[in-house]
């Protein structure tokens, strides 16, 4: 895949919580990133879904937080580091249908426990830390073909 | 199948009159949980919701949704309506509940998105 | 239609209170908003649903609903079958995506 990019590319997008209507304004930057530059429309796809996933945890659960990007010509880093309560048990919190989100957010069509799994699914490398009282970082690297 | 047969299967209004109504939907995705639209591949597919906020809309682009139906009457507010325009996704609001919306459209021979 | 008719046509599985399989049928409910059910589900309907959080046991309960069908090839929670055992709540799972399970048990109600 011949890409169009001379040299790594990095950015951040700050993201505040509570914040619903401008959720999601991240990913889409960065799924237009993406796009101007070639990348191939699946890898785009995955992207995008990984990191509207993490964008919409700090929305839901943080206070704030900032959104990461690094595109080399090999892949895409994405790092999303919250200031927010924390996951007391990663494990749990990786299992599909398994959720601590309030019934407003449910209602908000958030909440189903798909998040993380979602994530993982679209990433070749996941990683998630967290400290309880706070904060969480995930990253993920999506590489291109 | 059309967005115009779909609309007049669910007695829908569309809600901005300046989409082509001749944009073909290849499947069907009906959810309230936006991480499920997520789940499932769905470039080009319906979706079928009960939820009328921005994030929906995004959601939508991000999944490739092609158009969405809101069931139950449902009408989104003009930020919502903005944004839909702006990411070129045509609206409609139907009476009918998500159970009758998907009934009639997988009658109707409309199948359901892939779920890889 | 009885739910036992529903679970054979459509290989659906039982995962609480079998006894609920007798229930008759009124219609169906599809939706993942609990609010959304509370105020629009009729008694005796099967509610599609892809939530299998522990409070759609007292959602079902409250509206007398014949059963829920975890949709899209989720699993319910441990707690969430334990509640629906003493509540007598009868809670199927389907692989299917709430689009098509919906479209196939509309024809079959029909």
């Amino acid at each position: 895949m011949a890409l169009n990019i001379t040299e790594n590319i990095d950015g951040i997008f700050q993201l505040i919580g509570g914040n619903f209507s401008t959720a999601g304004e991240a990913s889409t930057q960065l799924k237009h990133k993406l796009a101007e530059i070639g990348v191939d429309e699946e890898i785009i796809r995955r992207a995008t879904i990984a990191t509207f996933e993490a964008e919409m945890n700090v929305i839901i659960y943080a206070a704030a937080g900032w959104l990461h990007y690094y595109i080399t010509p090999g892949s895409i880093k994405i790092r999303i580091e919250d200031m927010g309560p924390g996951i007391e048990n990663i494990e749990l919190a990786m299992q599909e249908g398994y959720s601590t989100a309030p019934e407003w957010v449910r209602e908000m069509g958030w909440g189903a426990g798909m998040g993380l799994p979602n994530m993982k699914k679209n990433s070749d490398t996941f990683t998630v830390d967290s400290v309880v009282g706070e904060g969480t970082t995930v990253e993920m690297v999506i590489n291109f073909p | 199948m059309t967005l115009k047969k779909i609309a007049e299967i669910l007695d829908a209004t569309i809600i901005s009159d300046s989409d082509d109504l001749n944009v073909q939907i290849l499947n069907a995705c009906s959810a309230d949980m936006m991480s499920a639209v997520l789940y499932y591949h769905t470039p080009n597919s319906l979706l079928i919701t009960g939820l009328t906020q921005p994030h929906v809309i995004r959601t939508a682009e991000i999944a490739g949704i092609k158009t969405i139906v809101f069931v139950l009457n449902k009408k989104p507010d003009a930020l919502t309506i903005d944004l839909a325009k702006q990411k070129k996704i045509p609206l409609l609001s139907t009476p009918c509940c998500m159970y009758t919306a998907s009934g009639r459209l997988f009658s109707a021979g409309l199948p359901g998105c892939l779920t890889k | 239609m009885k739910v036992k008719d529903l679970v054979d046509q459509l290989s659906l599985d039982v995962r609480s209170f079998k006894d609920g399989l007798g229930n008759d049928i009124t219609g169906a409910y599809v939706s993942d908003l609990l609010s959304d059910v509370m105020g629009n589900s009729k008694k005796g309907n099967v509610w599609l649903t892809l939530q299998t959080h522990l409070n759609i046991v007292a959602v079902a309960s409250m509206k007398d609903l014949s059963a829920i069908i975890i949709v899209g090839g989720r699993q319910a929670q441990e707690e969430t079958i334990k509640k629906a055992e003493q509540e007598k709540v009868t809670i199927l799972t389907t692989a299917l995506p709430s689009f098509e399970a919906s479209g196939r048990i509309y024809q079959l109600l029909k």
